[in-house]
């Protein structure tokens, strides 16, 4: 019972916030909604018995993500309200609606997945070590076995990543533009104005 | 009355649906990402509870992986976009067209 009034309650919540996120004009308010959209979703992961990825996602989304879209928002206007020109709403709503259906066919159709049998069942660290500490050492036990060299090369990518954020975006970095007076900021085009 | 592997693929693709429609509707580069952060998420929500249902790790591991790739799609995609902003200064999707056939 609990289950099915958090379920409910949560999935209400995230539907709302994600609406909020696609629907309004301000950027401030797409982020604020999606942070808090993410750490609803947490709740799911709590729910499913999947508790390091729902501390995971707390960490990695609200506390990474999150905190790097606020930080690229200060190069941006972010005060300024999003002008966007529409140009088809209705073929918008047409090709989402197709694609809904698409894969409301796709759930409904029968499916093989009937006779999946478990690989890696739950609760293979109680076999193996007879502990009971539960997600978070299944995780670890199949994490470092079998996904050990996809774990690594991840690991890669996200070094490679923070390497390309950090060269991509320190472009220009060592010119303090708040010392600058405004004539010399100009001359030096640090920001091109087309207007 | 209790929650089904069905329910969850359902709130899983209406999320994932809102998040298409963002993508089709926002011009607006930052909210593209936005979008694409919330289709993300919806496929974590279906296989976490593929995971559950099927008593499965694997679904989980996938999960993380997808997280993974998200933080760095992030880093590089905004990285890009500040790169962007100071040369045109807007961000939106309409000035990126270079080639007008």
């Amino acid at each position: 019972m609990f289950e099915v009034v958090a379920f409910y309650l949560f999935s209400f919540l995230t539907i709302a916030m994600f609406s909020i996120t696609v629907m309004t004009k301000n950027a401030l308010y797409a982020l604020s909604s999606l942070a808090a959209g993410m750490i609803f979703i947490s709740a799911f992961f709590f729910l499913l018995g999947a508790e390091f990825l729902g501390a995971v996602q707390i960490v990695v989304y609200t506390g990474a993500v999150m905190a790097l879209y606020a930080f690229g928002m200060m190069f941006f206007d972010s005060m300024k309200e999003i002008k966007e020109n529409h140009q088809n709403p209705r073929l918008t709503f047409v090709l989402s609606g197709m694609i809904a259906l698409i894969v409301v066919f796709i759930f409904t159709a029968p499916i093989i997945g009937a006779n999946i049998t478990a690989e890696y069942p739950l609760g293979m660290a109680a076999e193996l070590y007879g502990t009971i500490d539960g997600n978070t050492q299944d995780i670890g036990i199949v994490l470092f076995t079998k996904y050990l060299v996809p774990f690594e090369v991840a690991a890669v990518m996200l070094l490679v990543a923070m390497i390309g954020g950090i060269i991509l975006s320190g472009k220009k970095m060592d010119i303090s533009q708040t010392e600058l007076s405004d004539d010399s900021i100009d001359s030096k085009s640090i920001v091109k104005d087309e207007k | 009355m209790s929650i089904t592997l069905n329910d969850y693929l359902i709130l899983s693709t209406i999320i994932f649906m809102i998040g298409m429609f963002g993508v089709f509707r926002r011009t607006n580069l930052l909210m593209l990402f936005f979008s694409t952060e919330i289709m993300l998420n919806a496929v974590n929500i279906g296989m976490a509870a593929i995971s559950k249902f099927h008593e499965d790790l694997t679904g989980q591991i996938f999960a993380f992986f997808i997280i993974a790739v998200a933080a760095s799609e992030v880093a590089i995609g905004l990285g890009l976009l500040v790169l962007w902003y100071k040369k045109h200064n807007n961000i939106d999707l309409t000035t990126l067209t270079s080639m007008k056939g």
